[in-house]
């Protein structure tokens, strides 16, 4: 190719730059996939983003897409451009476990409905990334494959459940990436990594063929760098499906345009609602994330937004209804684990017995927590008191929303309360581990859009801070509009994004 | 609400399927216990008017016409089961012999 190519270390580029290139004929796809899968061999032992690399797979799909594009066949706008998938999502012939033992080996015969729009945008797919297993956890340490590592520090966790995700992100292994939220799994390890995360309105997005956690919670979304990029995979991922009857009859939010009038940093006119319950007014959030956060909202003040204070009193029994609903909807969704159709079988005298093995070494201790308080929460006796009371607070973080949004267009909080922990520190107490998330969990309570994007490093430690935007259910395109004006903000002071400035990584020979 | 013991821990993992030694039992009760502690004050809140919601997003039921679609093809199906045979997922016997 081009001597520019040669020279320039596409792994750092954007999505939407390498989309540019690709069709200015600057960089062909092969060269762009092979640069990730370098980059991905280099540095992935440490950081142990990703629990299958695809090499060939993502270089037959970039040969195809080179050879059309220089047919002169119309292409979409993301084709060639690599992208890492979170195991949740079945991918017909590649291996698919959610990061459970239980579904070591599995080869699905099927593809998910987002894996099937990811392959019609001509997107090559470099693997499958780490998560904790079904997608319980916050650190991804609950992962059966051993945890992922952050970028920024490697002694420290990169956020959870989709920490591969945001790892494969960070570490410049991929440029774009596919994630789950089902309680901030997508906009936490967004936070701690210093990357974008978007959880779409619920049934935003096709679920058909993403192995559930908690169905009324559960959402696919985009991940990248920046806020132009995130919105890019949105389009490609969003939209109805008929194979999912919780999916949206109705548009994709048009998020890339928001982007591009974000960009232009005038938020005239935005009324923005800090909600006082999750922005850490009372103490308890980590003295650099408050800084950062208040900074942030200076700089949204500056672009000509005003800002508020609402609050939102219920949310104080969201994780309390969270940490009933979704163990209870997680003992229901993972009974198909049962050695028969799929998966692990260890093998005892009767099929009860073989179960019984089964579940016990298939599934790690965060799933047999949260399979044990789920039944129990279902039990004859206890239901009306957990099940249906968290039903109720349900109701009542609603309410909460809705009149906060009757105040203002968008709502935002620091994203998590502290910058990303140790790896072990909070591994056996895990009510320690489920307080990452007190500020993401009421948006899946709603159902309403929330985004992450990074707003600095706290002064304390110099690890990333995430701002958390929430909108209205079905505004997902406010999340892009506020964010990019944000990014582009604090990208001037920076002199370009915050990724840019992790540390480099040592690279394997 | 009572908070769980090990004996209930022990009989919960028995309705879902899941072999715990004394060693689990010993690890995972006494962690039950401090998040069902926890949950518990979801019934603090909400009074008899709160009515529950189950959805996010206000849905109706969906519905398509009843006809033949394509699916999955047997040998697809049966492609990731522990056992098969004769186009059938395979089990260990259902019955044990004190049945």
């Amino acid at each position: 190719m081009s001597e520019t190519s040669s020279l320039t270390d596409w792994t750092r580029a954007t999505a939407a730059r390498m989309a540019d290139a690709l069709a200015a004929g600057e960089v062909t796809s092969v060269e762009l996939v092979q640069a990730h899968l370098d980059r991905i061999a280099a540095v992935d032992g440490p950081v142990h983003a990703f629990l299958h690399i695809d090499a060939e797979g993502a270089l037959e799909t970039a040969r195809a897409v080179d050879a059309d594009r220089a047919a002169g066949v119309s292409l979409p706008r993301l084709a060639g451009v690599p992208i890492g998938i979170k195991d949740v999502l079945v991918t017909k012939g590649l291996p698919t476990t959610a990061g459970s033992r239980i579904l070591e080996g599995w080869i699905p015969p099927y593809d998910a409905t987002v894996t099937r729009r990811v392959r019609e945008a001509r997107m090559p797919i470099l693997g499958k990334t780490n998560m904790d297993e079904f997608a319980m956890g916050s650190s991804t340490e609950h992962s059966g494959y051993g945890p992922t590592h952050n970028p920024w520090d490697l002694s420290r966790i990169p956020g959870g459940s989709g920490g591969g995700s945001a790892a494969a992100l960070a570490a410049f292994e991929a440029p774009l990436t596919i994630g789950s939220d089902t309680g901030g799994s997508i906009r936490q390890p967004a936070s701690v990594t210093a990357t974008v995360g978007v959880k779409p309105t619920y049934g935003g997005v096709s679920r058909f063929g993403a192995i559930a956690l908690a169905s009324s919670l559960d959402q696919l979304g985009p991940c990248g760098r920046t806020v132009l990029d995130t919105a890019l995979l949105h389009e490609v991922m969003g939209g109805h499906d008929e194979m999912d009857a919780t999916s949206l009859d109705e548009p994709v939010p048009a998020v890339v345009s928001a982007a591009l009038e974000g960009a232009a940093m005038d938020l005239t006119g935005v009324k923005v609602g800090v909600v006082r319950e999750l922005s850490g007014a009372d103490g308890g959030y980590q003295a650099g994330v408050t800084q950062r956060f208040e900074e942030s909202l200076a700089r949204l003040r500056d672009m000509g937004a005003e800002v508020v204070e609402v609050s939102c009193p219920s949310f104080e029994y969201a994780l309390a209804a969270y940490y009933v609903i979704l163990p209870s909807e997680a003992s229901s969704n993972l009974a198909k684990f049962d050695s028969v159709r799929f998966g692990l079988r260890v093998e005892r005298s009767t099929v009860e017995k073989t179960m019984l093995a089964t579940r016990a070494e298939g599934f790690g201790d965060e799933v047999k927590r949260r399979i044990i308080l789920g039944t129990y929460a279902l039990s004859a006796g206890y239901y009306d008191a957990y099940y249906g009371s968290a039903q109720k607070v349900r109701t009542l973080v609603q309410r909460d929303f809705d009149a906060a949004f009757a105040q203002c267009d968008v709502l935002v909080s620091p994203t998590t309360p502290t910058t990303p922990f140790k790896i072990g520190e909070r591994i056996d107490d895990p009510l320690a581990m489920y307080l990452n998330d007190i500020a993401t969990i009421p948006a899946n309570l709603a159902g309403i859009p929330g985004m992450s994007l990074p707003s600095g490093l706290a002064p304390e430690d110099g690890l990333p801070v995430g701002f958390q935007i929430l909108a209205p259910a079905h505004e997902d395109a406010r999340l892009y509009r506020i964010g990019a004006a944000l990014e582009a903000s604090l990208a001037a002071e920076w002199g370009g994004p915050l990724s840019a400035q992790a540390p480099e990584l040592e690279v394997a020979q | 609400m009572s908070s769980l013991d090990r004996s209930d821990v022990a009989r919960l993992a028995g309705l879902a399927r899941i072999d715990m030694s004394d060693a689990d039992l010993d690890r995972l009760s006494g962690q039950l216990a401090v998040i069902v502690d926890a949950v518990a004050k979801v019934a603090e809140v909400a009074g008899e008017d709160v009515p529950a919601t189950s959805h996010p997003i206000p849905m109706a039921n969906i519905h398509r016409e009843d006809v033949v679609r394509p699916s999955l093809a047997q040998d697809a199906a049966l492609s990731g089961a522990p056992d098969a045979e004769d186009g059938r997922f395979r089990v260990p016997q259902i019955l044990g012999e004190e049945a």
